[in-house]
């Protein structure tokens, strides 16, 4: 067993943080969303230029990584520093893309920006939920778009044949953002991260990506990129979360001591490190099996994405809790963490949605 | 051993129902069941409504405009209005000061201050936490030095929920440096119209302005806003949190956002079911409600005890604990029911008026905004460790 890095993946790491402590803090971050501006475009593309949305792509696809372990590792240092950037849309992406060499090459330069539209608004957290006809143009509204008003082109998840629950008769399409019949309302989400509510009226379908009505294996596919990526972003936000907490126990006086003196809260500080390491674990797991096969990929990523979501509302209650009054303020960086860490579970199937998957995928 | 209410009992209850049925406003309701924010004008509004039947005050002697309730009948209006969607009434005039003031204040100031909080005309905030003192408040350094027939304040407040809307601040202030700790502190009233007086907004991690930080530089406030003899107003602190605690355990609340969640869960749908029917959802909002069955009797349990005379011990510390507990339970399950549709940030649905536009379910907008805000709860008024604390030490010494 090795959980050591390669040396190409700890020299991405290393200039990663580097240059994300150079050029984000809580100030930073803060101005950007003041600005209403979704987020900061030079910082995008000084990361793209670094390679950062290159190491989500494989190299068949023009990048240079696209691997588990590189999806993991690049989310946690983003998610650690608190990024708002676009690279979730990209990890998503990535696995759909194959045939669209042009398209990648612009995505990894942080030139143009993919996203799925995927979920509806009756559908909830189920990936063959698709009423969005194609028939045989696209008709229908999705909404929770990450970054959708921002992007330059979409992938939708369309109806081709079959029954609103079946998993059979869902294709995929590639449609650029200036295509006709497109109603794009942009939203900003709790955590401040940035979403759309898009509406497609007769809007063509051109390009299909992968076989007809065959779209849900990618669509799997794409989530289980994207629920490792989210994971380890959330992994990142709980370790920041967690030195937050650590400094503020230690640094914090009542009663004439610093509050990291008190058991009560020494005993809840070693749960929830004992419950990050857990997550971290977790977030290995899914990393390491990334490329298996379906029914052994998919039982790790509902069991990743369940532990995750249990342990991230731990620590944002947890953390906000130890902290007393300050951790309730916007002003003070926790905050921002903490609600990272619950609405995420909000994104691709929340804890009981992956606990019932896990369930069924185990036979039962 | 009867668990049901008293024929008179339940004949105030009719009569609660039938006052709430009639008498709040749909459009505050709807605020309030939609966890929409609420303004000081919606307060003032419902302030006046309640006052104007004599029931803005339920604790206070009738004499001085309260209603006279029993605990029980406290209990029941506040578990009707909850249910009814009625806004929560302010605090700190009616529950907080009010009771020190009759206990330890002067017949001067009862006479000035109850009218005024009846009639709106004040609105009091609490000056207690301080940046340096929050669950050791009796640390707090704000200074009071007495000049002739003043004291000279000097120092910070914090956490002042509503401070804003306040033209009154309740203070703890420290009059003896020199005393042990809880010895020399006084309890004083300061007119926040008062030169030398700030208020800095403090957004919350909801986006709200509920809190405020006060800064007194050289404040002049003149000697007989002083409340009962001074260096004793932790005392009057003290009488304050335990005699006014009575909706601590938050029945009603919990009673109420428990039907919103039940709603909701028929409402939208998992797998084309109603997710109600989903046994993992099912099964979390079942727990949640036999705990919250079996609370509803503590809190009667304790209600009981304090009717027949008994003042409540660590009782109110377990209430505290359990219920915030649940109501953040509670909070978490409506944020979880709407699924994505708790994503997007909607302001202008939670600000605005009746026809701004919710994406997704009714309830969407207020749902992760008030689980986020209801983390409070475990926060203020003694936090939850510090309650485990009183109930440990009541059994334990200590
Ligand atoms: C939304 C909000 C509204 C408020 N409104 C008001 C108001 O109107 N007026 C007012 O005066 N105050 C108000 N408060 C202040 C509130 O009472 C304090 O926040 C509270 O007393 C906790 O103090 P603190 O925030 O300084 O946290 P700290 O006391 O610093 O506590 C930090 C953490 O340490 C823990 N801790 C502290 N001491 C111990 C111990 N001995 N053993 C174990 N654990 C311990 C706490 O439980 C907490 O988890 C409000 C607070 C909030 C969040």
């Amino acid at each position: 067993m090795d959980f050591t890095l390669s040396d190409e993946r700890r020299m991405l790491q290393d200039s990663l943080s580097r240059y994300l402590a150079d050029h984000l803090d809580h100030e930073r971050r803060r101005k950007t969303l003041d600005s209403g501006a979704p987020y900061n475009a030079d910082l995008y593309k000084g990361l793209a230029d670094l390679g950062t949305l290159a190491a989500l792509f494989p190299e068949e696809a023009g990048g240079f990584g696209g691997t588990g372990p590189d999806l993991a590792l690049v989310f946690e240092t983003l998610g650690r520093a608190g990024t708002l950037e676009p690279f979730l849309p990209a990890a998503l992406a990535a696995p759909l893309l194959t045939d669209h060499a042009d398209l990648v090459e612009q995505v990894i330069a942080g030139e143009s920006i993919v996203t799925l539209a995927h979920t509806e608004p009756d559908a909830r957290y189920d990936l063959a939920d698709v009423t969005l006809s194609a028939k045989p143009t696209l008709n229908g509204t999705k909404t929770n778009v990450l970054f959708g008003a921002q992007a330059t082109h979409l992938i939708v998840s369309a109806r081709e044949s079959g029954d609103r629950l079946d998993p059979e008769g869902i294709s995929l399409f590639l449609v650029p953002t200036d295509a006709p019949g497109l109603t794009i309302t942009p939203l900003t989400n709790v955590d401040g991260t940035a979403s759309a509510q898009i509406a497609f009226t007769d809007t063509p379908a051109e390009t299909r990506l992968g076989e007809p009505a065959q779209g849900h294996a990618l669509l799997e596919t794409a989530t289980a990129h994207a629920i490792l990526a989210l994971s380890a972003e959330t992994l990142g936000a709980m370790e920041a979360a967690k030195d937050l907490t650590l400094a503020y126990l230690q640094e914090r006086q009542q009663f004439g001591r610093p509050i990291g003196t008190f058991q009560a809260l020494q005993h809840r500080l070693a749960d929830m490190l004992t419950e990050i390491e857990q997550a971290r674990s977790a977030v290995l797991n899914l990393a390491g099996h990334l490329d298996a096969p379906r029914d052994i990929r998919e039982r790790h990523v509902s069991a990743t994405k369940n532990l995750v979501g249990r342990v991230a509302a731990l620590v944002a209650e947890e953390a906000v809790q130890m902290h007393g009054g300050i951790g309730m303020t916007e002003e003070y960086e926790l905050s921002h963490h903490a609600r990272r860490l619950v609405m995420a579970d909000h994104l691709f199937g929340d804890v009981d949605h992956h606990l019932e998957r896990f369930i069924h995928l185990s036979g039962g | 051993m009867d668990l049901s209410f008293t024929q008179a009992e339940q004949d105030f209850q009719q009569e609660v129902r039938d006052f709430l049925a009639t008498s709040l406003p749909h459009d505050l309701s709807e605020k309030v069941r939609l966890n929409k924010r609420l303004g000081k004008d919606d307060y003032q509004r419902w302030h006046a409504i309640l006052n104007d039947k004599g029931w803005l005050a339920p604790g206070w002697p009738v004499e001085h405009g309260g209603a006279g309730w029993s605990p029980v009948q406290k209990h029941i209006f506040e578990d009707e209005a909850c249910l009814a969607h009625a806004p929560r009434t302010v605090p700190f005039g009616i529950t907080m000061l009010a009771p020190v003031l009759l206990a330890f204040g002067t017949e001067a100031q009862v006479a000035r201050y109850l009218p005024r909080i009846l009639s709106g005309e004040d609105w009091w905030c609490q000056g207690y936490s301080e940046p340096g003192a929050g669950s050791d408040l009796a640390s707090l350094k704000t200074r009071a030095v007495r000049d002739g027939d003043h004291y000279i304040v000097n120092g910070q407040k914090t956490w002042t929920t509503l401070g804003q809307h306040a033209n009154k601040i309740f203070c703890l202030v420290r009059t003896d440096p020199d005393a042990k700790k809880q010895e020399g502190i006084s309890f004083l009233l300061i007119d926040m119209d008062t030169p030398g007086v700030t208020l800095r907004p403090i957004t919350l991690i909801d986006g709200q302005p509920e809190v405020n930080e006060v800064f007194f530089d050289d404040v002049r406030v003149p000697a007989e806003n002083l409340v009962g003899e001074e260096n004793k107003g932790w005392t009057y602190a003290k009488y304050l949190l335990t005699h006014e605690r009575t909706n601590i355990a938050g029945v009603g609340f919990s009673n109420a956002a428990l039907a919103t969640v039940k709603r909701v869960a028929s409402e939208v749908t998992s797998g084309g079911k109603p997710l109600a029917q989903n046994p993992f959802f099912a099964a979390r909002l079942a727990q949640v409600e036999i705990d919250l069955m079996a609370m509803a009797t503590t809190n009667l349990r304790i209600l009981a005890a304090a009717e027949a005379g008994r003042a409540p011990g660590p009782e109110s510390s377990m209430l505290k604990l359990k219920g915030t507990i649940i109501r953040q339970e509670l909070t978490s399950l409506l944020r979880r029911a709407l699924g994505p549709h708790a994503l997007p940030h909607q302001p202008d649905f939670l600000d605005g008026g009746d026809n701004a536009e919710t994406l997704g379910h009714e309830q969407a907008p207020g749902a992760a905004a008030n689980y986020f805000n209801m983390r409070k709860l475990s926060i203020f008024g003694g936090s939850n460790e510090i309650q485990r604390t009183i109930v440990a030490k009541s059994v334990l010494g200590g």
